[in-house]
């Protein structure tokens, strides 16, 4: 066993902390409040590779391992969840599945300028009353011999607005349940389709969450990805992957939070003395500090099993689960060592608490996670 | 035209100092290493003149005297874009052994421009450039803020009190650099990070001069005296205590 991070991995880490240390804290705050999306952020992270990382070289990505990506990940959303889930999104949902399931004219088209981060793609899984439940999808496609005819709405999509290339799930066969489902490359701007407003959501506000509205859209029939009646497989399998990222990105916000409540518990003094010397806020840092640790262990083993081609999908849950959990847990406590600096803005510990709602939600709530985890215990 | 950039391997500026049990040298388990700041300037800069002349500038190297654990803070130099890296394989003692070694290395490989960072936030010697220039017989301009190509003459900035010197040298020549020269150091792309990997980092034996200095002990400074609050209210306080504790009126 070896705990050690090659050196190729540790400048990646590094990189990635730079920038964000660097540059994302500059208008992090200010981009929450006013919902505003980190477009210069994105173009920046593009050219330093980090949005199609996970991608081959072949295919113009950065043919960086999962570990690094986690790395990557947890630096990231230390500063900012929004960029990091973007950046997430993007590589492990989108670039992953056409990767993994497309074919080589789809990879060529599509793939390419995704992994450059030249394009930015969305996945459209949930709808207004398709959540855990992701079979009860009512957004169809009709196969009308050389297209699909595409109808429905999709909800709470990442990307929903900035995205040039949608992942959409769809039914082409209701009768035939989940394995009438498939899924389709879409081009944002294809006639018929219409994004909602932007959600005003209690944290990530500075990535663009929409509804997407599709209503007689005409897709090509060499954009189905896979064979007939594969879709439901295949978010399934590409979610399994999503999911290190997002379990990544929670360990980010608890890591995030860890630090600054340390930083602060170091400097801010109470009866005389700074208080991390009382007992009851050095235990709650010690505490913290182990679900961290934890966290990125979950995150690092499943990743590696990634790495190694072994199955990871209940390594993925419960890494995602955990870390998501702990990262709600570990950013109340830094708002409370914070006292009252921790409620408001500046002191970045409440957003942090805010950010870490999500991870518990999207991808997968962490109750889906344990129907996944506790199914395989009864394989 | 090729450019040479000093590479300093340092703790990481956040790195808390601890000596080793009998004080007579540093204890650097632990430690986290980077390029020294103002090194990693001068290989930002050069980059930067490499990239915008047009073909002129042909090759940018970097050069570390370190033994293999400086290795990865090269790799980074070549991952932000130098093409390719020296390290000669010694740790060394004194500004004098680095500069002496740097020098036995152009002497047979030259190059136009030498750069050093003006000091090492380590040991913070400031002495390598100066020498190297002086091992080498051409001139060195110390404390340059400001390097820019005019056609293929370098054109260089110092600020002196009270306002700044333009200076030109011929080639070849050391420019030792400080703060301004750029602005911040780049972040290296997941291409370069991958290119770094093939680029040639060649290691070579020691065949300058030895060192002329040897480290006797190490001391920590002394630690801060504590600082006390009195509250406003209590300015009375103030002079009670000075007078008791401090005894200085
Ligand atoms: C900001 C944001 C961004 C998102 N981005 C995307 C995106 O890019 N693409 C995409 O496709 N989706 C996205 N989602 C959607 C997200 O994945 C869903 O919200 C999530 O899967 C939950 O679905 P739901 O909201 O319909 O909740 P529901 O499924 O209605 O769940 C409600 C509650 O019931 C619980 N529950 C449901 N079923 C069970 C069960 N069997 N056992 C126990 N408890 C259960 C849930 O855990 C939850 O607590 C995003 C959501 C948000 C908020």
């Amino acid at each position: 066993m070896n705990f050690q991070f090659t050196e190729e991995q540790l400048m990646i880490q590094q990189a990635a902390r730079d920038y964000a240390q660097r540059e994302l804290i500059k208008d992090v705050l200010e981009r929450d409040e006013k919902a505003l999306y980190p477009t210069e952020h994105v173009k920046n992270l593009a050219e330093l590779g980090f949005l199609g990382m996970l991608v081959s070289e072949k295919w113009d990505g950065g043919g960086m391992d999962t570990v690094s990506y986690v790395l990557a990940m947890e630096e990231i959303s230390k500063v900012d969840a929004s960029v990091s889930v973007i950046m997430s999104v993007n590589n492990s949902l989108v670039c992953y599945g056409l990767e993994k399931f497309g074919n080589d004219a789809q990879r060529e088209k599509y793939l390419r300028p995704l992994a450059r981060g030249e394009k930015i793609g969305a996945f459209l899984l949930s709808e207004p009353e398709a959540g855990s439940d992701a079979t009860k999808q009512r957004t169809t496609a009709v196969d009308m011999g050389d297209y699909y005819l595409l109808n429905g709405t999709k909800n709470w999509i990442t990307n929903g607005n900035t995205a040039s290339t949608y992942l959409v799930i769809a039914h082409t066969h209701p009768e035939k349940g989940h394995r009438g489902i498939n899924v389709f490359i879409v081009e944002r701007h294809s006639e018929g389709i219409t994004v909602g407003p932007h959600e005003n959501k209690m944290g990530m506000r500075s990535s663009d969450t929409h509804s997407v509205m599709f209503n007689d859209v005409k897709v090509p029939k060499e954009n189905r990805i896979g064979e007939d009646g594969f879709g439901f497989k295949f978010a399934m399998k590409t979610l399994e992957g999503g999911r290190i990222g997002i379990a990544s990105q929670a360990l980010g916000i608890a890591s995030g939070a860890l630090e600054l409540a340390t930083k602060y518990a170091k400097e801010r003094k109470a009866f005389g003395t700074e208080i991390i010397n009382h007992q009851a806020i050095a235990f709650k840092l010690a505490d913290m500090a182990v679900k961290v640790e934890n966290a990125r262990n979950l995150c690092l083993k499943a990743a590696w099993l990634k790495d190694q081609g072994q199955a990871y999908g209940t390594a993925s849950a419960m890494a995602k689960m955990y870390a998501a959990d702990i990262a709600m847990e570990v950013t109340t406590e830094a708002v409370q060592i914070h006292g009252g600096y921790g409620y408001v803005k500046e002191y970045h510990v409440e957003r942090l608490m805010r950010e870490a709602k999500l991870t518990q939600i999207y991808e997968g709530t962490s109750e889906v996670q344990k129907i996944i985890i506790s199914r395989s215990l009864m394989e | 035209m090729k450019i040479l950039v000093c590479l300093s391997n340092v703790p990481d500026t956040t790195t808390k100092i601890k000596l080793s049990g009998d004080q007579s040298a540093l204890d650097m388990a632990g430690v986290q290493w980077v390029i020294n700041p103002w090194d990693e300037l001068a290989l930002t800069r050069a980059l930067d003149l490499k990239e915008k002349s047009e073909g002129k500038i042909d090759t940018i190297t970097v050069i570390t005297v370190g033994e293999s654990l400086t290795e990865p803070t090269i790799r980074k130099a070549l991952a932000v874009g130098a093409d390719d890296a020296v390290r000669i394989n010694l740790n060394p003692t004194d500004d004098y052994e680095v500069a002496s070694n740097i020098a036995a290395w152009v002497k047979n490989n030259p190059y136009d421009i030498i750069l050093s960072g003006i000091e090492s936030s380590d040991f913070n010697g400031s002495a390598v450039g100066g020498m190297l220039a002086e091992f080498l017989k051409i001139p060195s301009v110390s404390s340059v803020s400001f390097l820019d190509m005019e056609g293929d003459k370098p054109l260089m900035k110092r600020e002196i009190p009270g306002g700044t010197e333009t200076i030109r040298v011929p080639m070849p020549f050391v420019a030792i650099v400080q703060k301004g020269i750029a602005l911040d150091p780049r972040i290296p792309a997941m291409r370069g990070i991958m290119m770094a990997r093939k680029k040639e980092l060649t290691v070579v034996e020691p065949t300058g001069e030895g060192a002329k200095s040897t480290y006797i002990g190490f001391a920590m400074p002394k630690a801060k005296a504590k600082v006390k609050m009195i509250d406003a209210e209590n300015a009375g306080q103030l002079i009670t205590l000075l007078h008791e504790e401090a005894k200085v009126i």
